[in-house]
This record gives C-alpha cells, structure tokens and sequence, in this order.
C-alpha cells in the first residue's frame, strides 16, 4: 500500500486532487481511499488530505501519519510546523513552485522536485487550480499509475472545455518531470 | 456496479434507488453532502421525489413524520446539534410506529463545539425508541441504508442508520453500489396500512391515558425486541441477493477460539481489524463489531463472548459522571453469562481525534495495568488537560 499525503490551501482543490488520485488507482484496477482532514473550511486556511492506493482492499482509516510521498501546493507551506512529518527515508516532496527543486530543497535539507503548476495552470486552464498538473507529474514521476487512469478520473469529475484543458495540462506537466524518477519509492513500499 | 464515490454521494443514491417520495432536511456539517447529492439527483431528473427545504431539523423530522403517516416513503438526514434538536420529533416518530429511515452523520455533540466526528449525537437519542444501526465502511452504509427500507416497513419502525461523520462521509472508496433492479427486487413498493386517508378518516397521536399508557410502551418494546429477527433476515436476503454480508445484529473475525475480544461500533472497525492481524506477537484475539445498538443483540452477544476471558470495548461517546455507554449495557448483558469476560471499557476517538493502528497496542498495554476495568479514556494526553485538573 502506498500513502500519500496533499497539503495545500482552501481554494487549491486539495480536496478534489485526494479523490482524482484515488479514482485514477480504482480506474486501473486498484482500490483507492482518499478523504480531508478538514480543519474549519474556508479559503486560504492549510488543508491537508489523505490518499492510500492499494492491490487490495483498504480497511485502516486513520490518518497517514507516514507518507511515501507529501504533493505541496504551496510551496510556503514547507515552512509550516508538521507538514514534512513522518515522510518516509527515501520518500519523495512534489511542490508548486517555479523555483528550481535544489534551490527549496536546499532551504528545507531535503530533496524536492519542482512544478510551476500554478502558472502552468494559468496558461491552459485560465486558472491557476495546480491540483491537476501536480497530479500529472506526480504519475510521471511515480509511474504509480498511468496517465489515462487519470485522464479517466478527470472524465468521471469534468466535462467539455474543462476537460479538453486539463487533459492538454496534464499532458504537458507529465512533460516537464523526469518520468520514473520515484519509480523505486513507489515500489518498494509495495502497493 | 463497482465505483469509486465519496460515502455521502454513495448514501444518496443509495437513498435514490429506494425510490423515496418525500425528502426533507436541513444541512448541518457533516451531513450537507448526503443532502446536496440527493437535491442534484432530484434535479437532474434521475429521482422523482418531493425535495421539501425547511427552516430547522425540527421541522425536517415532522415533515418526514407527515409525509410517512400520509402514506410516502421518506428520508431525513442530520448530525450533532440536528438531531437534537429534532429529538421531540424522534420520539413521536417511533411511538407512532412511523417507518422512516434516516441517516444519522455522526459528529461531537457542544460545548466544546466541534463539527468531527463520535457518536454522542445518536448516543444521546438511544432511547428514543428507533432501530440503531451503525456502519463500518461505505459499502455498509450503502447497504444498510437500502437494508434499513426493508427493516422499518417490516416492522413499522423508524431505523437511524449512523454513519461516522468524515471518516465515512467525506471519504472516497470503491465500493458496490447496486442497480435499480436489485433494489426494486428487494424492496417492494412502499405500502403503510394506517396512512392518513379523507375516505377513511383516523386519529393519530391521541392523548393516552395512564390506563392504556404503559401497555402502548410494551408494545413499543416488544416491537423493537422483535425486529431482531427482522434484521437477520433481511441481512440474509440481502446476502442472497448480493453475495454481501453486511448488516445483521453483529459481525464477527478474527480468531474463533481466541479468549480476548475486543468489541466496536462503526467506521473504527477495518482499522483495529489490520491492526489485530499485524500484530503476531499478541495473543490471537477476535473483533466483535456492533452493527445493531437498538435492538441490544443481548443473545447474540453472548454467543459471541462465551470463551472469552477479557473483552475490551472501544467507544467513542461518554456518559459523564458513569463512563461508557455501551461499555455499561454489554457488561449488563454479560453478567448473566456463567463465567462472563471481564469487560474492559474506554472511549476513543472523540471529537475527531484520530483513531491510529497503535490504539489495538495501546489497548492491550492499558489492559495489562488493569486501565478500563472501570471505565478509561484511552488517547487523552494528560499533558492538555488544565493545570488545576492535574
């Protein structure tokens, strides 16, 4: 089983991303589990949620206290107490930043991967949501699961132009990550 | 059909497919999504049912009384401060004998307010005479809730179907949810023989004097007793037709000639499950999870723990100033067996703390020292309490 934990604020769809990933590993066979860990709802305030993807069923619900991946789509949230916590040795931090990975890595004395997904998000979908494009990435980098999982889960939430343009975004971010990177992270817990 | 859905999205087509004619409720957190899905389904033309806003969880729970005794299937939902508040209507929603079903999205009842999850909103109506169901994951919410249809109009009595509160209703999972056909197979066409008809004019609610009074809360009483038996057989049709074995009294795993137990209500239940299957260093101990809280299973409890030396109930509501609620009434109905467990009782997880996998661990550890053989709270960080208190 692989744990994944999403930090992000009220308004970045952190919420929506928890679901797309666990609705990508059921779109491959899998079983997914995602759910927030709401604090009070509003927009701007720290939101972090929770995604296990499994083989086989999921039964714990309790909150993933180590993860073998954090997707941050605040990139001032690395900076906030608890939230690189329990990451497991050799674990991998997806950020939202248009910084280089080395130059925040070096910040925080971890090794962290970059995205612009904000703008990226901004240019295709009008938006700057990164939930998707970090999503995209996160596959690529993983190669947990493949892109048209996703593409499904996408489908399944998304219609009409929304869809169009985030299928072309999540096309592009997978792009911009070295694919397979974390594929020995993502195997070696075994999910 | 297998898909992934958030549990509050999987209830209301739940609810969807038992074809209810009248909906009424009052958003509160966590519940709101159960309400909003049902309102896009009526919406979107997929349910066609009466959708009826009101202005307070009082009114939800008399509208859907009304629309019961008037001759509909109905369905409210709500949590916390919502029940109580419509906990007057409650009570006249059972000893009526309406058959209404409801989801109860479990969350801390104020003050301290707190909008996360434990079970002291359905606690606190226990004895309002309605038939308690609590579930363990969304599947069973799913089909417990369609379950509950067949249960209440079997018996004429409302069923509270309890569902934790985020845990479950904001989780996303893959479960099964199953097609109209099956639904419409199982649960027939709703019929309820004393409705409110001008033709056939009827008093309901009547004053009831101290002559007849304690002979209509027997009735009540031997109603809900009675439901036992309806609720296992309609956890085996349900099996019959779906291959699931979800619902019923209570449900057993673990190791079958273990002498520890340890007993659950709820969506705590897949997490202690791993829990006790990791742990091959502990003695082999058996899960016993509570899925009827109303009607008490007293005899199916016993069969349960005879053998068992120690069992250990996790709760998560509080009767300040006794302790455990459920805790109490299994020790009660224990006490009758020839050589009873000893009955350790803690509370966990109020207020939304989490639940995490050590809690099987530290359970055992507390059991050890001989905590709980009263009644213990098992995550409290004496560090947090105030000063004064230590």
């Amino acid at each position: 089983m692989i744990e994944i934990r999403i930090h992000g604020r009220g308004g970045q769809g952190n919420v929506v991303a928890a679901y797309l990933l666990a609705t990508t590993a059921f779109e491959d066979g899998r079983y997914g589990q995602a759910f927030p860990n709401f604090g009070a709802e509003r927009r701007g305030a720290p939101v972090t949620a929770f995604v296990r993807i499994s083989g086989q069923p999921i039964r714990r619900r309790c909150q993933v206290i180590e993860p073998a991946f954090l997707i941050i789509q605040d990139e001032a949230l690395l900076h906030v107490e608890g939230v690189l916590d329990g990451l497991q040795p050799g674990g991998g931090i997806l950020v939202n930043s248009s910084r280089p990975g080395e130059e925040i890595g070096g910040l925080i004395g971890r090794e962290v991967m970059a995205l612009p997904a904000s703008p990226l998000a901004s240019r295709i979908l009008g938006r700057p949501v990164p939930n998707t494009a970090l999503l995209a990435a996160f596959l690529a980098l993983t190669e947990l699961l493949p892109i048209d999982a996703l593409v499904r889960a996408l489908a399944g939430r998304f219609r009409g132009k929304v869809l169009d343009a985030n299928s072309r975004l999540i096309e592009e971010a997978a792009g911009m990550v070295p694919v397979g990177q974390w594929k020995e992270a993502s195997s070696e817990t075994g999910a | 059909m297998k898909q992934a859905l958030e549990g509050s999205q999987a209830i209301a087509r739940a609810v969807s497919l038992c074809r209810p004619q009248v909906v009424s409720a009052y958003p509160i957190t966590p519940q709101t999504h159960i309400v909003e899905n049902l309102s896009r389904l009526v919406a979107d033309g997929v349910l066609d049912c009466e959708l009826v806003s009101v202005e307070s969880e009082f009114s939800a729970a008399s509208v859907a009384l009304g629309a019961v005794a008037a001759g509909s299937r109905a369905y409210t939902a709500s949590s916390s401060q919502g029940i109580l508040l419509m906990s007057e209507v409650l009570f006249n929603i059972s000893g009526l004998r309406i058959p209404l079903v409801m989801t109860c999205a479990n969350r801390a009842l104020a003050a301290p307010l707190s909008i996360w999850n434990d079970q002291q909103d359905s606690m606190a109506v226990r004895d309002a005479g309605w038939i308690q169901l609590y579930c363990a994951d969304n599947q069973e919410a799913v089909d417990m809730t369609i379950q509950a249809y067949r249960i209440a109009e079997r018996c004429e009595l409302p069923v509270m179907v309890c569902v934790d509160g985020f845990t479950l209703t904001h989780t996303l999972e893959v479960l099964d949810l199953p097609d109209q056909q099956l639904v419409d197979a199982f649960l027939p066409a709703f019929h309820f023989d004393r409705k409110l008809d001008p033709a056939n004019p009827i008093s309901v609610g009547t004053l009831v004097s101290p002559e007849f009074f304690t002979e209509a809360r027997y009735d009540h009483h031997q109603a809900l007793l009675q439901s036992a038996e309806i609720i296992e057989q309609t956890r085996r049709e349900w099996q019959d037709m779906t291959g699931r074995d979800t619902g019923g009294l209570l449900g057993v795993a673990g190791d079958a000639d273990a002498r520890v137990g340890v007993l659950v209500l709820g969506s705590i239940t897949g997490t202690l499950q791993e829990a006790m299957e990791a742990s091959t260093d502990t003695e082999p101990a058996c899960l016993i999870t509570l899925r009827a809280f109303r009607p008490f299973p007293e005899q199916a409890l016993r069969d349960a723990c005879s053998g068992l030396e120690r069992l250990i109930v996790l709760e998560r509501a509080l009767s300040p100033g006794a302790g455990g609620i459920v805790g109490s009434e299994v020790r009660a109905a224990l006490s009758s067996l020839d050589r009873p467990p000893r009955v350790f009782n803690f509370s966990v997880g109020l207020g939304g703390r989490d639940v995490p996998l050590e809690t099987w661990s530290r359970a055992l550890a507390a059991v050890a020292g001989n905590a709980g053989a009263g009644f213990d709270m098992l995550d409290l960080e004496p560090s947090r309490l105030p000063q004064e208190a230590l």
